[in-house]
């Protein structure tokens, strides 16, 4: 008897269950409707709740009365188009940066710490800069240093990052700001930087970039889905400082303009105070920005690689043709690998934001064969290119700046042929989006190892020239 | 009994207004309250009730705040205006005219054959 009873209530509970993934399911369903809002979502389900739980009472089974309640619900269609007669404003999607209902601190609080770290960020880079005085080396080579540990501060705290991971990172950091500033590395007759010197410098920022994805997934930086997050914070980030640097330019030239003609000369303040605080507030803000709006608005960077992929083919065929016509022998040095890279890593930027954000469920369609088309183009002139630099070097010897060059270029292009191999699996329909949008995300890490090899080992091996 | 679209339109904000002019109340409890004012013969399209609600609240009628119901889940309810009384009282006078103007209207009519040939 006990046993009977027992059993029926494991069934319910688990019918009930059934019930509760419909919930959901509807809920989903609702919700990609812009012109409905999440809270009009819970309304309509609370309504929706109200009604099942009435027709269940009087005898029905849960997925009756859930079909019978979605039936009265109306057409979505219909619904959704009313909601949108009278919120047209949402469909022009708003961003909420501080709620207004009492209650919800959660936010203020938030921009109160970006606030705090970007202030103190300032301060490190104002101190910086009055040490360094005339020796602008040191600002180059610390700057980094002072602002991107608060950037990581800040996730540290929203994500509430474990401390050993936090500890770790902060080490790693500090080994690295160790490097940078204690190698001996050697000056050129103008003090201007040697090339390993400069190649530390440069690679610097690429490890602690890499390194800020750690704290960005909260320490969950084996998941894929994580670092595909990091990847599109990136990319909205960058979208988010050019606007804020637009902005801000504007704005300083208005001040500029009007202070110069009552006789006032800004530029002291500008660089000594401004641009000290300007450029660590702008990233932490973006940063904030980004974390508020996601979900809000729709991201950009998608967007633009829609718009740049097929110009970027154009661009790429023509290079081909110029670099096989006028023979690529002739002209190849260093610039043009470096060229070459640069070239890459569009390449590569364009792919990974059009796969941030394609649905993986959809089917391969004509982007994606234009994707492919962009991946052999910049193989096929990379491969031009790379064939002439090897002649080159076999000629007339390696320097640390090529070797960093090409291996730079060796790293892109194991990158890139292997998302071509899988595109062309996917296009034809043998593979699935997910192995793609996997083999991105997997391989970046070997980018943080090839810079952090270019800042600790170049040194030593090329005897810091 | 099927009820004509536009008929269900014109009705719904006096209805509504008239409810919560009973006491706060919450989207599922006007649509039942509906429900048994027409003897069940007026079946509303549910979803179209919140677009209603939220229209009556930026005309100032309604006032909204959210709650929580007996379960916890969160609940919505709406509490008519000082302006909404003003509305309800004028939709109501409109409403006494027309449905006299009907009365008379329905007390004319003869059986069939004869407005026929009346007409005629």
């Amino acid at each position: 008897m006990s046993e009977q009873t027992a059993a029926g209530g494991t069934g319910r509970a688990a019918e009930h269950t059934a019930l509760e993934e419909q919930f959901d399911q509807w809920r989903g369903y609702v919700q990609r409707r812009r012109a409905i809002s999440a809270a009009d979502v819970d309304e309509m389900e609370d309504h929706l709740r109200g009604q099942v739980n009435d027709l269940t009472a009087s005898g029905l089974d849960d997925d009756e009365a859930f079909l019978v309640a979605v039936k009265r619900m109306g057409n979505l269609d219909e619904v959704s188009r009313e909601f949108a007669r009278e919120h047209s404003e949402r469909l022009w999607k708003q961003l909420v940066l501080v709620p207004e209902e009492p209650g919800e601190g959660g936010r203020w609080r938030e921009l109160g710490v970006v606030l705090a770290l970007a202030i103190t960020a300032g301060i490190w880079v104002k101190i910086l800069l009055d040490t360094a005085g005339d020796n602008e080396l040191v600002l180059v080579r610390n700057g980094v240093f002072a602002v991107l540990p608060f950037l990581a501060g800040y996730f540290v705290w929203k994500r509430r990052v474990p401390w050993r991971i936090a500890a770790t990172l902060l080490a790693i950091t500090a080994a690295l700001a160790l490097v940078v500033n204690l190698y001996p590395f050697e000056s050129g007759p103008f003090d201007e930087p040697g090339m390993t010197m400069f190649l530390a410098i440069s690679h610097t920022p690429v490890v602690l970039w890499l390194l800020l994805g750690v704290v960005y997934s909260g320490g969950a930086w084996r998941s894929s889905a994580r670092r595909m997050d990091f990847v599109r914070f990136t990319g909205e980030l960058l979208i988010y400082l050019v606007l804020i640097m637009l902005g801000g330019g504007l704005l300083i030239g208005l001040t500029f303009g009007s202070l110069d003609l009552v006789g006032v000369d800004f530029e002291p303040f500008l660089g000594d105070w401004l641009l000290p605080f300007a450029i660590p507030g702008a990233l932490l803000v973006g940063a904030w920005l980004v974390e508020a709006k996601k979900n809000v608005v729709e991201n950009i960077a998608p967007v633009l690689t829609r718009v740049f992929t097929p110009l970027t083919i154009v661009m790429l065929l023509a290079i081909f043709v110029a670099l096989v016509v006028n023979g690529p022998l002739t002209s190849v040095d260093r610039d043009l690998l470096i060229l070459m890279d640069a070239i890459l890593v569009l390449v590569l930027f364009l792919l990974l934001y059009s796969i941030s954000a394609r649905d993986p469920l959809a089917p391969p369609g004509v982007f994606d064969w234009m994707q492919l088309v962009l991946l052999g183009a910049a193989l096929a002139v990379d491969a031009v290119a790379l064939v002439a630099m090897l002649t080159r070097i076999a000629e007339f010897g390696f320097t640390a700046n090529k070797v960093a060059a090409l291996g730079l270029n060796l790293v892109l292009l194991v990158h890139l042929v292997w998302a071509a191999w899988l595109a062309t699996g996917f296009v034809r329909g043998q593979r699935s989006f997910g192995a793609i949008e996997r083999w991105q995300t997997q391989y970046l890490p070997v980018y943080a190892a090839w810079a952090a090899i270019v800042v600790v080992a170049f040194g030593p091996i090329f005897g810091f020239v | 009994m099927h009820i004509d679209k536009d008929l269900v339109a014109a009705s719904a904000t006096p209805l509504v207004l008239g409810i919560l002019a009973d006491g706060e109340s919450y989207g599922y409890a006007i649509l039942k309250r509906v429900n048994e004012l027409s003897g069940g013969r007026m079946q509303w399209t549910d979803g179209m009730l919140y677009p209603l609600l939220h229209r009556l609240e930026r005309l100032g009628y309604v006032r909204a705040t959210w709650g929580t119901s007996d379960v916890g889940r969160r609940r919505k309810h709406y509490a008519i205006t000082a302006d909404g009384r003003e509305a309800l009282a004028e939709r109501r006078q409109q409403w006494v005219v027309v449905s006299e103007a009907l009365k008379q209207v329905w007390e004319d009519v003869r059986p069939g054959p004869a407005v026929i040939e009346g007409w005629a």
